[in-house]
C-alpha cells in the first residue's frame, strides 16, 4: 500500500508550478460537485489528473474550497496507492538492484543516474522530465546490470553509458 | 442490411494485443474495396480466449480467427470476405480440428461451457444500447416495474437460489430481503462491487467491458426490490476500458429513459453514479468499499451493523458483485425454476472462472456449478502443456486455497470447495503443474496480503508479516520444523482475530498447502531441498560433464564469473560464487546445465 513509498515521496521538493488555468479547472470541478455526497475522492482524482500529482498546495486548495481538514485529505491521499504526493517524471528511470545486477555494479550505475539527474530514489527532476527508482530483479540477469526507462531495457551497462541514455531522452523531450 | 458481420474483440486482452489497429486496417481495407456497405465491423467484448488475441469472428460463417496481425487483414478481406475462402492458417486451431471448420459452439473450449452471465460478451457491441435491447435487454426491468411487486421480485431471486459471486456466496435474495424494510420511508442505496482485486482474475472486467447494460438493468431491478433510488458502481481505476463503457452505457440508458425519473412510466426513479477506486485491494471488502465511496481512507469497520441496516452514508445498502448482477435479468425473464435447474443442490446457476497458469487454453470460461475440475482442466482448458503433470488448482486467490489432484473429480460448487479447504472466490483459477513449488505459491499470496493489509488491526498487520518472514526463511533454506508449527499457530490466530475478511482469509493459502503438500514444506526445512526446483537458495546449478562441449557460452554470460573451464573442455560452476540467476541454463545449447 502507498504508506510504504510515502516517506520517500515526502522528501521530495519540487517547486509547485501550477498555472491559473489548472486552478480554474479544478475549482470548476469542485463547484460543479458541491454538495454531492462523498465527492472528495472524485475531486482528488480530478486534481491528480490536472496536476499529475497532489502537492501540498493542491491539497490545501481542496481543503479550503471544500471545507475539509487538511489531515483528512492527506490521510486519503496516503491510503491509496494511486495518489502521488510527488510528481513522476515523463521518463521513469528504474535501475535493477537485484542480486545479479548488484554484484555487477548496479549500485554505481544507480549512483551515476542519481548524480547526473540530481535526484534520489522516488524523486523527480524539477523540469518534470525524469524520475528515479530502484527496482527488484527484472528477469534479465544475463544482461546485468540492467536499467529501464519507461519499459525500454538497457543491459550490460557501464557507468559511462549512463549519460548517453539520458541524452537520448533529453533530445526526445525537445521535439 | 449487411451480408456479413466481422466481430472484433475490444476487451482489454485483445486491445493490448493490438485489436484497435486491426479494426483501423480492416475498415480502411473494406472502404478501399467498396465493401463497407456490405460488411459491418463491430467491436465487441471479450470472447474469453484472450491468450490467442486479437480475436476476430466472421458471421454468418462463424469462422474464428486468432492472433490476427495488421498484415493479415488484406488477406482476410481478399480471400474470405470477398471470395468466400476462409484463411486457414489464421483460424483458431481447435476450430479446424478434424479437417473441416467447426463452429465456435462445437469447440471443446465452448462445448462444456454454459453462458448466462457472459451471454452477450463477444456478441454485441457494448457501446450500443440497441444491440443490448435487441437481445431482450431491459425487458426484465420493464416486466418487474409493470407486472411485479417488490416483494415478488425478491421472492423470485430467493427461489432461484442465486448466491453472491463475489466470494462469500451469500444468498442474494436474502440480502435483498434484509434491506427491504421501510420502503419509501428511508433513503437506501444499491451498490455494485466492481473492484475485482484478486490478482489473475478478470471475470467482472469482461462483463463490464462486454455487456455493461446488464449491470445497470440489474441494479435498477435491485433498487425497485429494496426501495432505493440511487446506485453506485465502485470500479477499479485500473480498468479504463470498463470505466469508459460504463460511462457510455449510463449516458445511453438515461437518454432512453431507462435510468432517471419515472422509468417505464411506473413512477420508479433510479439513477447510477460511477466511483473510481484508487488502488487498494481492501476496498473490495464491503464496509471498506462503502467507506471509500464516502470519501475516506478505505478501512473496513466491524459488523454488525450490517450494510443492510447501516451501510453507505449510514443508510440501508445492498452490495453485490458484477457477476451476481449479470444473472438477475435472465432469472426474471426465464423464471427461478430455470435457474435453479442448473447446478448442484446448494449452488445454482453457473460460475465464470478466469483460467490461467500452466494450462493450454487460458482465458475466461463459464461453467454450470457442479462441473468437475477434471472437465475444466482437461476438456475446456485443453490440458497441461509440455506433457507435465497436474499438481493443483488454486481458487479464491489470496483468500483461497488449492485443490490437489486427489480431488480432481470433485464437482465445483461453494460447499464442496469449502469442505476441501479452498473456496469459490471471485473466480480466479490458477492451474499448477509439477514445476510449481507450493511453499513459494503460499509465499506469493502472503506477500500480496502483507502489501495490501490496511493496517487497522494488529493480527493482520503484524501476524501476516510474521508468517511471511517464516515463509521467506523456509524458502531460503533456513527453516526448521518448529517454524512449521509456529506458522500454523499464527495462521489460526489471525483467522480468528482479524477484523475483516482480508485478514481472516489471508492464512488460507498457507493452511491449504500445508494440508495437502506438507511433505514439500518438510523437504524444505528438513532436507533443505525444493522438490519443484523453484526456491533458488535450495538449488545448485551444475554442469553435466558428459553433455558439456566446452563452448564457453555460459561462461561469458555468467554475471559473476562463477563458471570456469577451458574451451572444448567441460566447464564447472563454482557454487560459492554462483548467485543462481539461471542465465547459464537459458544460454546452454546442449542442455548440459541442470539444477539439483
Ligand atoms: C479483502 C476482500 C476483498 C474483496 N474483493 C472483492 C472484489 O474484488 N469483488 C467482489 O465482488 N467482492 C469482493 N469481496 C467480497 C465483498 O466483501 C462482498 O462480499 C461482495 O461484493 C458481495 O457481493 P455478492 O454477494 O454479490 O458476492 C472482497 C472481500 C474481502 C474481504
Ligand atoms: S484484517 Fe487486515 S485489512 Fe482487514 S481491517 Fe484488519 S488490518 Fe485491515
Ligand atoms: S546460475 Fe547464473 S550465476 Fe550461477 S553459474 Fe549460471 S549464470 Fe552464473
Ligand atoms: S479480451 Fe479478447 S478474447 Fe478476451
Amino acid at each position: 500500500m502507498s504508506n510504504k513509498s510515502m516517506g520517500l515521496e515526502e522528501r521530495k521538493e519540487v517547486p509547485f508550478q501550477g498555472t491559473e488555468q489548472q486552478r480554474e479547472e479544478l475549482l470548476g470541478f469542485i463547484h460543479g460537485h458541491a454538495g454531492q455526497k462523498g465527492c472528495l475522492m472524485p475531486v482528488m482524482q480530478k486534481a491528480q489528473e490536472i496536476y499529475g500529482y497532489l502537492p501540498q498546495e493542491v491539497q490545501k486548495l481542496i481543503a479550503d474550497e471544500m471545507g475539509i481538514p487538511m489531515e483528512k485529505i492527506y490521510g486519503v491521499a496516503t491510503f491509496y496507492s494511486q495518489f502521488h504526493l510527488a510528481p513522476k517524471g515523463k521518463y521513469q528511470v528504474s535501475v535493477c538492484l537485484g542480486t545479479a545486477c548488484y554484484v555487477k555494479g548496479a549500485g554505481n550505475i544507480y549512483n551515476k543516474f542519481s548524480e547526473l539527474l540530481g535526484i534520489g530514489e522516488g524523486e523527480c527532476t524539477s523540469d518534470g522530465m525524469f524520475s528515479l527508482d530502484a527496482c527488484r530483479c527484472v528477469g534479465a540477469c544475463g544482461l546485468a546490470p540492467v536499467a529501464m526507462v519507461n519499459g525500454d531495457v538497457y543491459g550490460r551497462l557501464t557507468v559511462d553509458d549512463v549519460r548517453g541514455i539520458l541524452d537520448k531522452y533529453m533530445k526526445d523531450g525537445e521535439d | 442490411m449487411f451480408r456479413c458481420h466481422v466481430l472484433l474483440c475490444g476487451g482489454t486482452g485483445c486491445t493490448s494485443a493490438g485489436s484497435r489497429e486491426i479494426k483501423k486496417c480492416l475498415e480502411k481495407e473494406l472502404k478501399e474495396r467498396g465493401l463497407d456497405k456490405e460488411i459491418a465491423v463491430v467491436k465487441t467484448g471479450c470472447f474469453g480466449m484472450c491468450s490467442v488475441g486479437p480475436i476476430m469472428m466472421v458471421y454468418p460463417d462463424q469462422v474464428l480467427y486468432c492472433t490476427v496481425q495488421p498484415e493479415d487483414v488484406p488477406e482476410i478481406v481478399e480471400e474470405h470476405l470477398l471470395k468466400g475462402r476462409p484463411v486457414k492458417r489464421l483460424i483458431y486451431d481447435e476450430n479446424m480440428a478434424g479437417g473441416g471448420i467447426r463452429t465456435l459452439e462445437d469447440t471443446e473450449f465452448y462445448r462444456k461451457q454454459m453462458r448466462v452471465a457472459l451471454r452477450n460478451c463477444g456478441i454485441i457491441n457494448p457501446e450500443n444500447i440497441e444491440e443490448y435491447i435487441a437481445r431482450d435487454g431491459y425487458e426484465a426491468l420493464g416486466r418487474v416495474l409493470t407486472e411485479m411487486t417488490p416483494d415478488e421480485v425478491i421472492q423470485v431471486i430467493l427461489d432461484s437460489g442465486l448466491r453472491g459471486r463475489g466470494g462469500a456466496g451469500f444468498p442474494t435474495g436474502l440480502k435483498w430481503k434484509f434491506a427491504s424494510g421501510r420502503r419509501g420511508e428511508v433513503q437506501k442505496y444499491v451498490c455494485c462491487n466492481a473492484d475485482e482485486g484478486d490478482p489473475g482474475a478478470f471475470m467482472d472486467r469482461s462483463v463490464l467491458e462486454g455487456d455493461p447494460h446488464v449491470v445497470l438493468e440489474a441494479m435498477a431491478i435491485a433498487g425497485y426490490a429494496i426501495g432505493a433510488s440511487q446506485g453506485y458502481i465502485y470500479v477499479r481505476a485500473e480498468y479504463p476500458i470498463a470505466v469508459q463503457r460504463l460511462q457510455i452505457a449510463i449516458g445511453q440508458a438515461r437518454e432512453y429513459g431507462l435510468l432517471g425519473k419515472d422509468i417505464f412510466s411506473s413512477g420508479f426513479d433510479f439513477d447510477i453514479e460511477l466511483r473510481l477506486g484508487a488502488g487498494a485491494f481492501v476496498c473490495g471488502e464491503e464496509t471498506a468499499l462503502m467507506t471509500s465511496i464516502e470519501g475516506n481512507r478505505g478501512e473496513p469497520r466491524p459488523r454488525p451493523p450490517f450494510p443492510a441496516v447501516k451501510g453507505l452514508f449510514e443508510s440501508p445498502t445492498i452490495l453485490n458483485n458484477v457477476e451476481t448482477y449479470a444473472n438477475i435479468p435472465q432469472i426474471i425473464l426465464n423464471g427461478p425454476e430455470w435457474f435453479a435447474s442448473i447446478g448442484t443442490e446448494k449452488s445454482k446457476g453457473t460460475k465464470v472462472f478466469a483460467l490461467g497458469g500452466k494450462i493450454r487454453n487460458t482465458g475466461l470460461v463459464e461453467i454450470p456449478m457442479g462441473t468437475t475440475l477434471r472437465t475444466v482442466v482437461e476438456e475446456i482448458g485443453g490440458g497441461i502443456p509440455g506433457g507435465k503433470k497436474f499438481k493443483a488448482a488454486q481458487t479464491g486467490g489470496p483468500s483461497g486455497g488449492c485443490i490437489p489432484a486427489e480431488h480432481f473429480d470433485i464437482p465445483i460448487d461453494y460447499d464442496n470447495l469449502i469442505s476441501i479447504g479452498s473456496m469459490m472466490g471471485s473466480g480466479g483459477m490458477i492451474i499448477m503443474d509439477e514445476d510449481t513449488c507450493m511453499v513459494d505459491i503460499a509465499k506469493f499470496f502472503l506477500e500480496f496480503t502483507v502489501d495490501e493489509s490496511c493496517g487497522k488491526c494488529t493480527p493482520c498487520r503484524i501476524g501476516t508479516k510474521r508468517m511471511l518472514e517464516i515463509l521467506e526463511k523456509i524458502t531460503e533454506g533456513e527453516g526448521t520444523e518448529e517454524d512449521l508449527a509456529e506458522l500454523e499457530e499464527l495462521a489460526y490466530y489471525i483467522k480468528d482475530n482479524a477484523l475483516c475478511g482480508l485478514g481472516q482469509t489471508a492464512p488460507n493459502p498457507v493452511l491449504s498447502t500445508l494440508r495437502y503438500f506438507r511433505d514439500e514444506y518438510v523437504a524444505h526445512v528438513r532436507d533443505k531441498k525444493c522438490p519443484a526446483h523453484v526456491c533458488r537458495n535450495l538449488l545448485e546449478y551444475k554442469i553435466s560433464a558428459d553433455k558439456c562441449r566446452g563452448c564457453t557460452l555460459c561462461m561469458r554470460g555468467c554475471p559473476v564469473q562463477a563458471i570456469q573451464g577451458k574451451a572444448k573442455e567441460p566447464h564447472v560452476i563454482d557454487p560459492q560464487k554462483c548467485i543462481k540467476c539461471g542465465a547459464c541454463l537459458a544460454t546452454c545449447r546442449f542442455g548440459a546445465i541442470y539444477m539439483e
